[in-house]
């Protein structure tokens, strides 16, 4: 029993980091109607820059009590990270804007490899440790349980954020503009909202989550390399299709969702007789059930074609 | 003015682009006169980037001995290396295209066993030789009689640490493995077949993939058979990550490993959880003898850094491949293949080389424990 809540423990603390990176994924498609396939290496960008952030302050963040530093270094590398996203749209994006949507995509999967690669040029191809921002210590008096606090700190960080971003789609002006822009463009630009603001704004609020949630990562999994954005990108692209594309608390769900089944499969391969190695493979297949029986995903409404 | 200004881009371009062609083609004419050109294939760049880069730089530290010494056969040693990323699959093509392009004479690489089985039927293929510094898997050089290796092999490896582990008295031991990686399939494989074969129980078998980063569901599941070790038979860069984890869930059990855990970037990720732990390996720095104290040295001045066993290893596979060629007296596929093949008592920095029927070398390892952050020599067993 004791194992089965720590399995289910460790499944909500991997979920949360999913979910974290989804909402980007998400907040891009909902407003522009395309899937940004660099997003995970905006995430990889936003844990070197944290890394880089790290090295240039030590001496100012010693002397920081720990959750101030922690500030410091997430707020910076989210700025970073808003400003490259910012400049990724400018550069690749926009110029494609009124193109079919493919061409979109296929930019995208460059877009994503060139940083890859320019990564391993400048951050050089081996890992690198990242320093421990958050004390490595358990939090005590769980019984039988470990959770660390660097888990409690995910976890806190992402609702934070989750609902920040809930507040500004919902209740800012930018929002309303972006919820707009995502209701029908041509119209919105009509009515006086200045379309390329809102989407500069869009991919900076999306990249500036991915840069939280590469840090928070990086300090869960204390190595950082050019590649590291792949293998998360993926699961939390995953997650956002299966709690409802453009779907905030959907993005969330999913996340939550794929990391505890993943947890789970892996904890009980050898009970279920299921070598370890197809936690992937179950991950993508819950995400093929969904799509067949519920395509818009848990979350998503049923979008009409209008004739 | 701005079609003019791109036509003169373009034409810029063409011009550096076929100065780059031409250039190509005269060192190819070159090399054919005067100079033997090696192929070596390493991972650069990538996932285990640190035993590529350490390989090659005691391969080519081999190959520059050799031409300041006058070269081999009256000629200059050429060695063209080409980076497979750490990839599956890229290694095969990189190997193709030395072969059919540069035209080597022998291929030296991969370290990782994987990666060397996609070289192996190429070269065999094109009968030239390949030889391996430090390839584990029995499977590698099984492929043909051009393949070699310069180091000991897995069911070996895995003996020595499931030996060191019943010595220790440790009878319950549970298996983490990278099943992406024959060489860690490999070397569990033959770590439980000595164990349990002479009294030890496997009290829980996970597995893993290269790049992953959390091992929590794995290592909760493994702690409720409370084992004495753990064997963590992948490379350094998630056993640096899962032995960080394995501390946080409250498991004390040292991590038994083998050559694959031999990168300073294990330690740096890892910190002080590692401590204590052990990995059986091809050398120790720390070995007294004149001639690897020699080669420590030398090292150092040129990189900075004390040589890895991967460094080692490049540098006894080169050195073994120009000791063949020069007994050989030619660099012909089939006469350079018979002259590895004969190589005897072959004095290397890992160790007397002989390669045995299989054409695998047979030395022996060492162990080591990680100390204060450095790896430490606890005893050397023979094969």
């Amino acid at each position: 029993m004791d194992q089965f809540v720590q399995q289910l423990l460790n499944g909500l603390f991997l979920g949360a980091i999913y979910a974290l990176i989804a909402l980007g994924y998400t907040m891009v498609y909902g407003v522009l109607r395309f899937i940004n396939f660099a997003h995970g290496d905006v995430f990889m960008l936003g844990a070197f820059g944290g890394l880089y952030v790290h090295k240039a302050l030590e001496p100012l963040l010693n002397s920081l009590p720990w959750p101030l530093a922690l500030a410091v270094v997430m707020l910076a590398s989210m700025a970073i990270c808003a400003a490259l996203g910012i400049a990724i749209e400018y550069f690749a994006y926009r110029p494609l804007r009124n193109r079919p949507r493919l061409n979109v995509l296929i930019t995208a999967i460059g877009v994503s490899l060139f940083i890859e690669y320019t990564g391993q040029l400048v951050f050089g191809a081996t890992q690198q440790p990242f320093p421990a921002l958050i004390p490595r210590q358990n939090i005590s008096g769980l019984g039988g349980l470990t959770v660390t606090m660097t888990q409690v700190i995910v976890v806190v960080v992402t609702t934070a954020l989750l609902v920040g971003l809930r507040y500004i789609v919902m209740r800012t002006r930018l929002g309303l503009a972006m919820r707009a822009l995502s209701l029908n463009p041509t119209a919105a630009a009509l009515m006086g909202v200045n379309t390329s603001v809102v989407i500069s704004f869009t991919f900076g609020l999306g990249s500036a989550l991915a840069a939280a949630g590469g840090i928070l990562y990086a300090s869960l999994y204390p190595s950082v390399d050019p590649f590291m954005g792949i293998q998360p990108g993926i699961k939390a692209f995953v997650a956002a299709v299966l709690g409802g594309i453009g779907n905030i608390p959907g993005a969330a769900l999913g996340g939550m969702i794929i990391g505890v089944v993943e947890t789970l499969v892996t904890g009980y391969s050898q009970k279920l007789g299921i070598p370890s190695g197809y936690k992937e493979g179950v991950a993508f297949v819950i995400l093929i059930l969904i799509l067949l029986f519920k395509p818009s995903g848990l979350l998503g409404k049923v979008e009409r074609e209008k004739v | 003015m701005q079609i003019r200004n791109r036509a003169f881009l373009l034409l810029g371009l063409l011009g550096v682009a076929t100065a780059g062609l031409t250039g190509c083609k005269k060192s190819g004419d070159a090399a054919d006169a005067d100079t033997i050109v090696i192929g070596e294939v390493a991972a650069l760049t990538g996932g285990t980037a640190t035993f590529g880069q350490s390989s090659h730089a005691g391969t080519q530290m081999a190959i520059d001995e050799v031409n300041a010494a006058g070269g081999v056969l009256g000629k200059k040693i050429k060695l063209v290396t080409e980076d497979d990323q750490s990839k599956q699959g890229e290694a095969g093509i990189v190997a193709k295209k030395l072969v059919s392009r540069e035209k080597v004479v022998a291929l030296l690489g991969e370290v990782a066993s994987g990666r060397s089985l996609e070289m192996a039927p190429i070269a065999q293929k094109a009968g030239i030789p390949m030889i391996s510094p430090a390839s584990t898997n029995p499977k590698v050089t099984e492929t043909g009689d051009s393949i070699f290796r310069v180091c000991f092999i897995d069911p070996f490896q895995g003996t020595v640490m499931a030996k060191f582990a019943l010595a220790r008295g440790w009878k319950k031991v549970a298996v983490m493995t990278d099943v992406t990686q024959d060489y860690s399939v490999g070397l569990s494989q033959y770590f439980k077949e000595y164990f349990t074969k002479n009294g030890g129980t496997i009290v829980g078998e996970q597995s893993y993939a290269s790049g992953d980063k959390d091992f929590k569901a794995q290592l909760t599941s493994i702690k409720e058979g409370a084992p004495d070790a753990i064997l963590a038979s992948g490379y350094y860069n998630e056993v640096g990550l899962m032995s960080t984890q394995a501390k946080e869930l409250g498991i004390q059990a040292p991590l038994l490993g083998g050559d694959g855990w031999d990168s300073p970037s294990l330690v740096q990720v890892a910190g002080k959880s590692i401590e204590g732990s052990f990995f059986s390996n091809h050398f120790s720095n720390e070995d007294t003898a004149p001639r690897i104290q020699e080669f420590v040295t030398k090292y150092k001045a040129k990189h900075g850094t004390i040589p890895d066993a991967m460094a080692a290893l490049g540098y006894d596979s080169a050195m073994i491949l120009v000791d063949a060629i020069k007994r050989a007296g030619t660099t012909e596929g089939k006469a350079l293949r018979d002259a590895i093949a004969a190589t005897k008592d072959f004095e290397g920095i890992t160790g007397k080389i002989t390669l045995d029927a299989k054409r695998d070398a047979n030395k022996p390892a060492v162990v080591l424990t990680i100390k204060d952050g450095k790896f430490v020599y606890v005893e050397t067993v023979a094969p």
